[in-house]
């Protein structure tokens, strides 16, 4: 018998082994479900498949009878807006930054421990001030998101440029790189997957920001819905809804990483040999 | 006088108290090819990083072409370093034109139309003579050991550089592929006529590679503190006058093979 950590699971075994646990959770959720509407056919705590139905029926299919648009189409623009918007902005804040910070030592003296401050600021801590400050609209929830993830991404990047090794700047210096050559056509490309890497990394992060924000103050997004119907104890409809957030989630990530094994296939070799 | 490309007088080297090189000179002629050997630590690589400019002596001063040596790295001086000399990011041809698209494109650092066309068959040829043809488009993570170094000296030999750094180049390739590389370096060294310094560890390589030889070694001693004296240039032998004994004699002294 080989030792537990030489055992490789063959192909199939893997996908069996990597489904088990959800497939787990879905039986234990249905025969929970099944006792609980056995006892009280009005339990709201467990609904039934059925019920789920009914419900992404009303809020993914349907208009809504008093706007007259599908909510969950409604609920996800103003969302991913706000989180594109987000993480658009701290992913050009970051950048910026971060090669700057990691290249120039001058503006690393000035600026590093003034970001390493800002980052340690609690951003949910600081929402009462943006919604006195930018108002209850688009704004404070981008700022939100951006105060919440830009200082991590600048921070990141600062490193990754800082990891890039000497030898390199000085072999560009000997061909005649000036620094800002060096920054454009040295630092910026190799940069950029990193970039992404970070980006992955925050989307929780954004995430967060993003559903705090909307509960606190919105008139719709996914983070609203969840937290409006909440008062009905609409486990119908929230229980849909993090499935469907889950599933955004997934496919920014996957978005990412596929853009980035697409934009820079040197950097996947570079990291996954030698 | 003029006549030297190099010029070192009373160099001292120096980190806080821990004295790494003392009292060097060296006169170095153009067209010379100096090998510079001594043990792990005494110095070389600083020696090199202040030819480049990357280090400033503490004492002294270093001349190039009769004026002080820049103090930062400029493209008359090319360097190879035993590792992380080339551009990951970049292609073979894309890592040799950049040299010269450095120079010749001040803003976005890329050449466009007719000014490319002549910078990639420059390139060409220089990729060409390190015999990297079959290469020309692949990324470094796909070459040998030996073909990036390859790759980093046709970089570097784009510029014309006045010197060429080489800080053990070799020092990671396999004895064959070794042998591939001296004769390379030499026939290129012939062509271009540039002034070669090379650190190696390799004492029969510091033999049998260029015209002078550089043994790096303490003189003087403290064994209560090693760092109170630096290393200095205790041999300093045209090649073609070097024998058995001599050989024996460094190796003894810096305690390399
Ligand atoms: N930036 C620095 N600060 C302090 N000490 C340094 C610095 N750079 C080098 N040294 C010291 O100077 C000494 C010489 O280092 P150097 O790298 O030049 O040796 P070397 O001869 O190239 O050695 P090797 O053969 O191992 O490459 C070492 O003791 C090293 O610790
Ligand atoms: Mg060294």
């Amino acid at each position: 018998m080989k030792r537990l950590v030489n055992i490789q699971p063959g192909k199939g075994w893997r996908i069996i082994l990597g489904l088990l646990p959800f497939i787990l959770v879905l039986v234990i959720y249905l025969f929970a479900s099944n006792a609980r509407l056995v006892v009280n056919p009005n339990d709201k705590l467990l609904p039934s498949f059925g019920s789920f139905g009914e419900a992404i029926e009303r809020m993914a299919i349907k208009e809504d009878r008093r706007t007259g648009k599908i909510l969950l189409w409604t609920d996800t623009k103003a969302s991913l807006q706000r989180l594109g918007m987000g993480i658009g902005i701290s992913a050009l804040i970051g950048l910026f930054f971060g090669i700057l910070n990691g290249l120039i030592p001058v503006i690393r003296a000035n600026l590093s421990p003034f970001i390493s401050v800002l980052s340690m600021i609690p951003p949910l801590a600081i929402l009462p001030i943006l919604f006195i400050v930018f108002g209850l609209g688009e704004l404070s929830k981008v700022v939100l998101i951006v105060f919440g993830i830009a200082p991590f991404v600048m921070r990141e990047l600062q490193q990754r440029v800082q990891e890039i090794p000497k030898e390199q700047l000085i072999k560009a210096q000997t061909l005649g790189a000036s620094t800002w050559q060096i920054m454009i056509r040295i630092i910026l490309p190799q940069i950029l997957p990193r970039l992404i890497d970070a980006l992955r990394l925050s989307l929780g992060a954004a995430w967060l920001f993003l559903i705090a924000a909307e509960a606190i103050a919105a008139t719709d997004g996914l983070g609203y819905r969840i937290f409006l119907v909440r008062r009905y104890l609409a486990m119908d409809v929230i229980l849909p809804y993090v499935a469907w957030i889950t599933f955004l989630a997934f496919l920014m990530d996957y978005g990412l990483r596929a853009l980035s094994r697409f934009a820079f296939p040197w950097f996947e070799k570079e990291t996954s040999g030698s | 006088m003029a006549d030297n490309i190099i010029n070192v007088s009373k160099v001292w080297k120096e980190y806080g108290d821990a004295v790494v090189l003392e009292r060097l000179n060296l006169d170095v002629k153009e067209g010379e090819f100096c090998t510079i050997v001594g043990a792990s630590g005494c110095g070389k690589t600083t020696f090199l990083r202040m030819l480049l400019g990357e280090e400033i002596p503490s004492r002294g001063n270093i001349l190039l072409e009769d004026s002080p040596l820049p103090e930062e790295p400029t493209h008359d001086r090319g360097i190879v370093f035993q590792r992380y000399s080339v551009f990951p990011h970049l292609t073979v041809l894309q890592n040799v034109i950049l040299g010269l698209e450095f120079t010749q494109s001040k803003f976005t650092g890329f050449l466009f139309g007719k000014a490319k066309r002549i910078a990639v068959n420059e390139a060409k040829e220089m990729i060409a003579a390190v015999g990297l043809s079959d290469a020309r488009n692949k990324l470094p993570s796909a070459l040998s050991g030996g073909m990036q170094q390859r790759l980093a000296i046709a970089q570097s030999l784009i510029k014309k550089p006045k010197i060429l750094l080489l800080d053990e180049p070799f020092g990671a390739l396999d004895p064959g592929i070794r042998a591939d590389m001296h004769e390379l370096i030499l026939s290129l060294w012939d062509q271009t006529g540039t002034t070669v310094f090379m650190v190696t560890h390799d004492l029969k390589e510091g033999f049998s590679l260029g015209t002078r030889l550089l043994v790096f070694d303490k003189v003087r001693h403290d064994p209560q503190s090693p760092d109170r004296y630096g290393a200095s240039i205790t041999y300093d032998i045209p090649l073609g006058m070097t024998d058995e004994k001599i050989l024996n004699k460094i190796k003894s002294t810096t305690g390399t093979d």
